[in-house]
């Protein structure tokens, strides 16, 4: 039998859909198998990062707030996608969404309330979309490969980080350890339900795809973005300027990073420490995928990044397995999900192998 | 300053640069066939727990570096299969790699915790490897003597050997090279992996010959860096070399920083934050390729198929 792929005509819908929840299914199974062989229990450890956040209701809260950061900023990064910009560097804008935020919260000083905190949170915005706005400019002004810069200047900020939180920022109360001065109860986010940690930063990730999905659905940009994306040529006869396609999907990508790194800053952690940058843009870009660029797949997929996350920290201490391992899995439904794009314009065909061998019979 | 402090200072820049020059040599073959690798963290610490898992079961560090070379091998393959022959988008896919090998090698590295391996004896006769002056020259690893080795093999394959003209071909012109004959994915293959093995090598130098103990994420970042090495050497070898030592001398500035009061003072490094000079190589590189991108004539380019999948029209 031989194995052929046929183009299909129009991509399959079907295919879209099933092959998200087939990766991550797959990357349960694979998981189970490559840790039994390694000699870790496999089902504990699958059940354990998969299953327990969602069984135990105690981690809802926990999960609900790794999810929102991984959420806003996989929406913006699947517009860009979409239009096939690669902004890789969205741990970077989220940092200096965070430290934006932070410089208006310490300009501020202590007496500030909900004016001083929305003005952070706009900083934060104004920061993520001014850090992917040199990529922006590099791209458009020179044609400097995007991917490259976003990911180099993720690393520069990173630096900005550890000098403003070791140095002008540090907490001068803080026995020397390199980190802000925790926020005082004003500039915190308000929590949604009293003594939990869910805080009003999870309900913007919870009605942002919406706004997202009206955005691209409904609005002459999101089609824009589409065509210029799927048909760059179409779309420059169309009359769209692929310059102001890159800026506006750096910039919204850039924007809504920074608001993640300003709602976590101002909501979850309240002070900014050199373990700020932990990995959320990179991430996202995994939710993006998984949620195939579209604002509800991100809701969804968010959650299940989310979900892997805090039952890492669980396997850690059940089956005894490092924190990273959690990343693991998270690279493999990548994996998988980059392997199945295929059957989405493709069609499997399985060619009988009488046909096959009967001509070869003759040579 | 001291001729000591010189010698030490020399000594250093050669040990921080030796591991992103193994790397950058590996992912400068990989992107010259047209592939863009972003992996390389994640194959440098497959490399890593691979070489440092060879070395503690075998007592060999020479087995070790050659485990280390087919850990970051088969780690890159996982990249190749997905992207080759499934043309999936290599940004993605070689994020997932770095995913993933962090991850891996944090895994495996759990049950050799606290293990110590056997280091690499000196290649040269101690009368000169433990010299004050001679060890200079002759006093180190053998990985360093071997990355010093690669340049010129490097440069000498790309440019005056066939297989080095088709993998230059298939990098500019995959099509071209397709349509006269040459195999643009098996090149490619062959590329990713050698990428692989010298990550691999790379890594293994900081759990085999930096510290001999295994930690997590112990590669530190310099997977990044050895990726922004190729850009800022506009992929050519020379500059390539040149390039490592400049970061290296870099990052030996900002270590030095750091080390404000230790040792003797350089005022003029000092009075400047470390952080100046860890970010330094970063922007370096996006004023090189900024360079490279507005200008044609600074003798760089990026190898035209960069990152682009590879989709014969039959």
């Amino acid at each position: 039998m031989r194995i052929k792929l046929e183009k299909r005509s129009v991509p399959s819908t079907f295919m879209l859909i099933a092959t998200p929840i087939a990766s991550v299914l797959l990357t349960m199974l694979i998981g189970v198998i490559v840790f039994d062989a390694i000699g870790i229990d496999g089902q504990r450890a699958v059940v354990d990062i998969f299953l327990t956040p969602i069984l135990a209701s105690y981690k809802w809260q926990d999960v609900a707030v790794k999810a929102a950061p991984l959420i806003i900023i996989a929406l913006g990064l699947s517009i860009g996608n979409r239009a096939q910009i690669w902004n890789i560097g969205a741990e970077g804008q989220y940092v200096l969404g965070a430290l934006f935020a932070a410089g208006v919260g310490i300009a501020a000083g202590p007496t500030g309330g909900p004016f001083t905190l929305i003005l952070m949170i706009l900083a934060g915005i104004v920061g993520g979309a001014a850090w992917a706005a040199i990529p922006a400019f590099l791209k458009t002004r020179w044609d400097v490969n995007e991917i490259l810069t976003s990911l180099m200047l993720t690393y520069v900020s990173f630096q900005v980080l550890g000098f403003l939180v070791g140095g002008p920022w540090k907490d001068p109360n803080g026995r020397n350890f390199p980190a802000t001065a925790p926020l005082p109860e004003s500039l915190t986010l308000p929590i949604l339900f009293q003594g939990t940690t869910v805080h009003l930063g999870v309900a913007i990730a919870l009605i942002l795809p919406f706004v997202f999905w009206v955005l691209m659905s409904k609005s002459v940009f999101g089609f824009q973005i589409r065509v210029v994306g799927s048909a760059p040529h179409a779309a420059r006869h169309g009359g769209f300027d692929a310059k102001q396609t890159i800026w506006m999907a750096l910039l919204i990508g850039g924007g809504m990073a920074g608001l993640a790194g300003a709602l976590e800053f101002t909501g979850s952690l309240k002070a900014i420490n050199l373990g700020f940058p932990s990995g959320y843009g990179f991430s996202a870009i995994i939710v993006a995928f998984l949620g195939r660029l579209n604002p509800i797949g991100c809701l969804i997929a968010g959650f299940v990044l989310a979900v892997t996350y805090v039952g890492g920290q669980v396997a850690q201490t059940t089956v005894h397995i490092p924190n990273s391992t959690a990343g693991i899995f998270q690279a493999m439904m990548l994996f998988f999900i980059l392997a199945s794009d295929i059957l989405i314009r493709y069609r499997v065909r399985f060619i009988p192998k009488k046909t096959a061998n009967s001509t070869e019979a003759h040579i | 300053m001291s001729p000591e402090f010189i010698i030490a200072s020399i000594v250093t820049i050669i040990g921080l640069t030796t591991p992103i020059l193994l790397a950058g040599l590996g992912e400068l073959i990989t992107e010259k066939s047209g592939v863009l690798n972003l992996g390389v963290e994640g194959m440098m610490l497959m490399g890593a727990i691979s070489g440092f898992v060879i070395t503690a079961l075998t007592f060999n560090p020479w087995l070790g570096v050659i485990g280390a070379a087919a850990g970051g091998a088969l780690s890159s393959m996982l990249f190749a299969v997905l992207v080759l022959q499934l043309n999936s988008n290599q940004v993605a896919t070689g994020l997932a790699l770095s995913i993933f090998g962090t991850g891996l090698s944090s895994l495996i590295g759990v049950s050799f915790t606290g293990r110590i391996v056997p280091q690499f004896g000196s290649i040269f006769p101690d009368v000169l490897a433990k010299d004050p002056i001679w060890k200079l020259f002759f006093g180190y690893s053998p990985l360093v003597y071997f990355a010093l080795i690669m340049v010129p093999l490097t440069a000498w394959f790309l440019k005056s050997t066939r297989a080095g003209l088709i993998l230059r071909a298939v990098g500019e012109n995959d099509h071209s090279a397709h349509s006269i004959g040459y195999s643009v994915t098996g090149v490619r293959y062959a590329a990713i992996a050698f990428g692989g093995a010298m990550a691999g090598i790379g890594g293994a130098y900081f759990s085999m010959v930096i510290t001999p103990m295994w930690a997590e994420k112990m590669t530190a970042g310099r997977g990044w860096i050895a990726l922004a090495l190729v850009v800022f050497a506009g992929w050519r070898t020379g500059r390539l070399l040149a390039g490592a030592y400049f970061f290296g001398f870099l990052m030996w500035l900002e270590l030095f920083a750091k080390a404000n009061g230790f040792g003797p003072s350089l005022p003029f490094i000092q009075a400047i934050p470390s952080q100046f000079w860890a970010a330094m190589p970063y922007v370096m590189t996006v004023v090189a390729l900024t360079l490279i991108s507005s200008r044609g004539n600074v003798g760089a380019s990026a190898p035209a198929c960069l990152g682009k999948p590879f989709l014969p029209s039959t």
